[in-house]
């Protein structure tokens, strides 16, 4: 996850400056399969998700805890149908509401509703630029065309809307028409996010990894336009980790901006953060988010710059990058403690190129959808 | 290929954003434009400018512009040039619109 924001003063070091976002993943149920999916292999069960009056009082703890947003995530969360209650709660205890959302199953009445409730902004994923190529990634047919009328609809009720368009070998070519009707749809913002290979997508790399001469192309139509788009829509570019040579400063820095709360209540330092294997998390059951976010055992494993191996240690750009991303590590490094390869001054750095450019060669490979 | 957006004018009249608010955050002592997943920590200068500049009862920018020349008593082109530029910025940057 990309990340603009200030990082809060910390008054001590045993007291972290508090998070800025909850991420609450209600739940892990979707009616897309999108093979690149951020949820966990193992999908957690509807009858295992919290009920409202839990998740009511994982809000106030939120709150209390400091964080200023909340994001309603999935899963896709507008199979839960008490989400407009859990929205009008955020916005009665003072928490600023997103909806990060495949749109397929809202419609204008709904939307009016969450509005009421106090929604701020929502963000809808798009496949493609187009219906065909679109359906087919997401598992869904009709989708394409539900999402845009959501996001229409979305514009002209008065709310915010960010277009989330994840790249991958079937449709990087588009990166312009992604664009194009992410403006055309009223959009403040579009995230332009090439697939992150943990989970679903690590098991379908061969099938999404896009070639050096696509990511070149798409890079170079992007960065071309910045400038023309500056003052007309915000754009959040993440560059594809396997063709860079720094990594990114994932999710802000473990434990330093966001909590995630699981379906069934787990808290996470990041979505991914259940691959680390020896990590043992916490539950909404157990104790509160303030108490889990000061000394929690998984958030404290990586936070700040203690646990750094070389060359992270001695870097200069430790405080920025924090080390890249863990999940990252375990998945390429075979450790989470290592510094993420995605580096150029990790050993294990010429391993990813290899990687990536086997995968990308692995034309015709089909991928998995995701499912139960 | 569209021209680059042109920088805000004494004449553009800028409401905040759709799903933008100015809010005090009493915990931290700050105030910030909150938006979509993102947020902004103003500090005095930027604060004013905003309350002067940003907002459907303000006629346009010239209007804030005078008011912060007063407010501040300081030479007014050197006043609209810090402002024009800073509210360009927070166009650009998604947190207001004209």
């Amino acid at each position: 996850m990309s990340c603009a924001l200030p990082a809060f003063a910390a008054s001590s070091a045993a007291e972290p400056a508090p998070p800025f976002a909850v991420l609450m993943e209600l739940t892990h149920r979707c009616p897309l399969r999108c093979p690149y999916c951020s949820n966990p292999v193992a999908l957690e069960s509807a009858s295992a998700e919290l009920d409202t009056a839990t998740w009511k009082r994982v809000l106030d703890e939120a709150a209390d805890v400091g964080a200023l947003q909340v994001h309603f995530s999935g899963g896709e969360p507008c199979v839960r149908k008490d989400l407009e209650e859990l929205v009008a709660h955020a916005t009665e205890i003072g928490l600023y509401s997103n909806l990060i959302t495949s749109a397929v199953l809202l419609d204008r009445a709904r939307l009016e509703r969450l509005q009421r409730a106090g929604l701020q902004h929502v963000q809808i994923s798009l496949q493609d630029a187009e219906a065909t190529g679109a359906d087919r990634v997401g598992g869904f047919k009709g989708g394409h065309v539900k999402k845009l009328e959501v996001a229409r609809a979305v514009v002209r009720q008065g709310m915010a809307l960010t277009i989330n368009a994840v790249l991958h070998r079937h449709n990087i070519d588009r990166v312009n028409d992604v664009i194009d009707l992410a403006m055309d749809l009223g959009a403040g913002r579009i995230e332009i996010a090439n697939v992150q290979y943990y989970g679903w997508a690590l098991a379908n790399r061969a099938a999404l990894m896009p070639s050096r001469e696509q990511l070149l192309a798409m890079d170079a139509a992007v960065r071309g336009r910045l400038p023309e788009l500056a003052g007309r829509i915000v754009v959040d570019y993440v560059v594809p980790d396997y063709y860079a040579r720094r990594p990114k400063s994932c999710m802000g820095g473990w434990a330093r901006r966001f909590m995630n709360v699981t379906p069934r209540g787990r808290v996470l330092p990041c979505h991914a953060a259940e691959t680390i294997p020896g990590m043992a998390f916490e539950t909404v059951h157990d104790r509160s988010l303030s108490d889990i976010w000061r000394d929690g055992p998984a958030f404290t494993r990586y936070r700040g710059t203690d646990w750094m191996p070389e060359p992270c240690q001695s870097c200069d750009h430790k405080e920025e990058d924090w080390g890249g991303c863990r999940c990252q590590a375990l998945a390429l490094a075979g450790s989470a403690d290592a510094a993420d390869p995605v580096c150029e001054l990790s050993p294990a750095h010429a391993e990813v190129a290899v990687l990536r450019d086997r995968d990308a060669a692995a034309l015709g490979t089909e991928w998995t959808y995701r499912g139960l | 290929m569209n021209a680059i957006a042109p920088h805000i004018a004494e004449t553009d009249r800028l409401r905040l954003a759709p799903g933008v608010m100015l809010r005090n955050d009493r915990r931290r002592g700050q105030w910030m434009l909150m938006g979509p997943e993102r947020l902004l920590v103003l500090d005095e200068m930027a604060l004013a400018v905003v309350r002067a500049c940003v907002g459907a009862e303000i006629a346009d920018v010239a209007a804030g512009i005078d008011r912060l020349t007063v407010e501040y008593d300081a030479p007014r082109t050197e006043v609209a040039a810090d402002v024009l530029e800073m509210l360009t910025d927070l166009r650009n940057k998604g947190y207001v619109v004209t």
